[in-house]
């Protein structure tokens, strides 16, 4: 078992009358299975309203399934027990970053978590070293949240989750507030964390650029996984991604098109440098022997 | 129709320790039916420039005018101001309040004076502009999914008929679709109605694809005011300032230094794919 599991997940919301009879009911999720193995980099994409932050919300038990099982960590998420050690296994971090800090000083808030879990102080400050540095937000240190861009209080907002030590983070559109600049600051961030302290990390956002360089991709809709697999095979469906209201990078794009011109390049290009590779290669055939050509006609023509 | 700014200044905490500069001698000219795009980073002042437009914010020195009035004189009404200049903040669907759809759109109109008739009459007339039909207008405007809570919140602007529309960051949480959708309405807007628009936006792709003019805030600046193309030429600058140009630019000068001799100030995908297609014609011409 991963360390995220979901069987037949389903999320209804029901909406009551004054009578607190049941007016309406409304699938969110609807029979998801996933297995997320730990130490992967894995996205959740889906237009607005697909379900992706219902079930992230299910992966730090902030949502219980109304059927079905999800266990994180081997736990089951139902088992009131096991609520503590399952947030501390998963942490999450939300799309605004004002609404997630709480301190008046940068040190303060990165160590209110593990305060909170009866960490002694030493290893509290110790930790709190470690996580600012690992999103390099330590010259900040002793700042106020409300002064830093929104990029930096979303790193702190990082740091004060990764104080918890959880093995695996949950960013529900982490970047959507912010410029590009902050945008390629926390996924650096991310993707760092992942690579080099091995946490799971599960990224939605709707950023097609962010999720090139995940381990896998879950496109969802209507509450039900629509697809599933590494970015390659996903963004190879050009079509039917922009039938679930979706893109993909701009690159990918550009490739997709040539290719339906005739052009012989990869099926999947996600990348600038692949790409370039591939087009100047095909250039460098041609003129090759163009130029080739020219040098048999003889000088007459070496125009 | 114009608004004409003229060394423009704000000071926030002025005379006090904590004075802070967040617009420095900005002077431009924002001329009737443009569709104009504002970038800058998080803090470059973008906010403080569009709530200047509308009398929001008063600058601290400089003039303002509206048709060639200055918004600062004496008997100017800043009521007439705000109801020609319409501004959609960040998020805007936080600001709805209403029991239903229809309601809340008619409450600009409402606050307006304007008769019961013409107020249900603009509610629809805006409803309809943003694509939302008459099977939403008795819903609770917290129903409705983020698009579509956005499109509402954006007619609630439009039904008081602005003649200058600014949208801060319209499509920031929105899915793809979502985003091509909104922006694409405000395109029809500008075209049919002869809406100007300010886009303010952190997408370099959307701008790109959109606006027919670019103003570039950094520091409480100006510092770039041109057409989509000129400005993304400037990309490493851009860079420098905590901006970007879209990603086919960075392909194309890529491509270009890699020996493939391509046009370099393509800023959107099609261009960039007959910019390539072109480079490769003219390659087999030679050839011929």
């Amino acid at each position: 078992m991963g360390i995220i599991k979901a069987k037949n997940l389903i999320y209804n919301y029901i909406k009551r009358d004054e009578e607190e009879k049941v007016e309406e009911v409304s699938e969110a999720v609807r029979d998801v299975s996933l297995d997320i193995e730990e130490g992967q980099f894995v996205a959740v994409l889906g237009h607005n309203g697909s379900g992706k932050s219902t079930l992230a919300k299910h992966m730090n038990a902030l949502l219980l399934p109304s059927e079905g099982t999800i266990w994180i960590g081997g736990k089951d998420t139902k088992d009131d027990d096991a609520l503590w050690e399952i947030r501390q296994t998963a942490g999450m971090v939300f799309q605004n970053p004002d609404n997630q800090i709480i301190a008046s000083v940068v040190e303060e808030d990165v160590g209110f978590g593990p305060e909170n879990m009866g960490v002694p102080t030493d290893e509290i400050w110790q930790r709190v070293d470690e996580c600012l540095k690992a999103v390099g937000m330590t010259a900040y240190r002793k700042s106020s949240p409300n002064r830093l861009s929104g990029g930096q209080k979303q790193r702190v907002a990082i740091a004060g989750v990764m104080a918890m030590e959880p093995k695996c983070i949950v960013l529900d559109e982490p970047t959507a507030m912010l410029d590009p600049n902050g945008r390629k600051e926390v996924i650096r961030t991310v993707r760092e964390l992942n690579q080099k302290k091995g946490i799971t990390v599960i990224l939605i956002t709707h950023y097609m650029e962010e999720v090139i360089h995940a381990d896998r991709i879950y496109v969802m809709d209507e509450g039900e996984i629509a697809m599933e697999g590494t970015p390659q095979e996903i963004f190879s469906r050009v079509e039917k991604l922009k039938s679930l209201r979706l893109d993909v990078p701009q690159v990918t794009e550009l490739a997709y098109e040539l290719r339906k011109k005739g052009l012989s390049l990869s099926p999947c290009i996600l990348d600038i440098e692949t790409f370039v590779a591939e087009l100047t290669d095909i250039w460098k055939k041609r003129t090759g022997s163009s130029t080739a050509k020219a040098a048999a006609a003889g000088p007459a023509s070496a125009e | 129709m114009a608004i004409t700014l003229e060394h423009v200044e704000y000071k926030y905490n002025e005379g006090t320790p904590m004075e802070t500069e967040a617009l420095n001698d900005v002077s431009l000219e924002i001329r009737d039916g443009e569709f104009i795009g504002l970038i800058g980073h998080t803090g470059s002042g973008k906010s403080t420039l569009i709530q200047h437009l509308n009398g929001l914010m008063r600058a601290t020195s400089g003039d303002i005018r509206y048709n060639g009035e200055s918004i600062y004189g004496e008997g100017f009404s800043m009521k007439d101001l705000r109801s020609r200049v319409g501004l959609v903040f960040q998020y805007p669907e936080h600001q709805l309040f209403e029991i239903d759809v229809f309601t809340d759109v008619c409450f600009g109109p409402k606050n307006q004076g304007l008769s019961k008739e013409e107020i249900e009459r603009r509610a629809k007339e805006a409803l309809t502009l943003v694509g939302i039909d008459e099977s939403y207008y008795k819903k609770s405007p917290f129903e409705l999914s983020g698009g579509e809570k956005r499109r509402v919140a954006i007619a609630g602007v439009l039904a008081m008929k602005p003649e200058v529309l600014i949208l801060d960051e319209p499509t920031a949480g929105l899915d793809p679709r979502g985003r091509d959708e909104i922006l694409g309405q405000l395109v029809r807007l500008h075209d049919e109605q002869g809406l100007t628009v300010i886009l303010v936006s952190h997408s370099m792709e959307d701008v790109a694809k959109y606006v027919d003019r670019i103003m570039v805030m950094d520091h409480g600046c100006l510092v770039f005011d041109d057409t989509p193309r000129a400005v993304f030429a400037h990309y490493r600058e851009l860079e420098k300032i905590g901006l970007a140009a879209p990603q086919v630019t960075y392909i194309a000068h890529a491509l270009k230094e890699a020996g493939f001799p391509v046009r370099t100030d393509v800023i959107t995908v099609a261009e960039a794919e007959e910019a390539i297609l072109c480079t490769l014609a003219m390659d087999k011409e030679r050839e011929n």
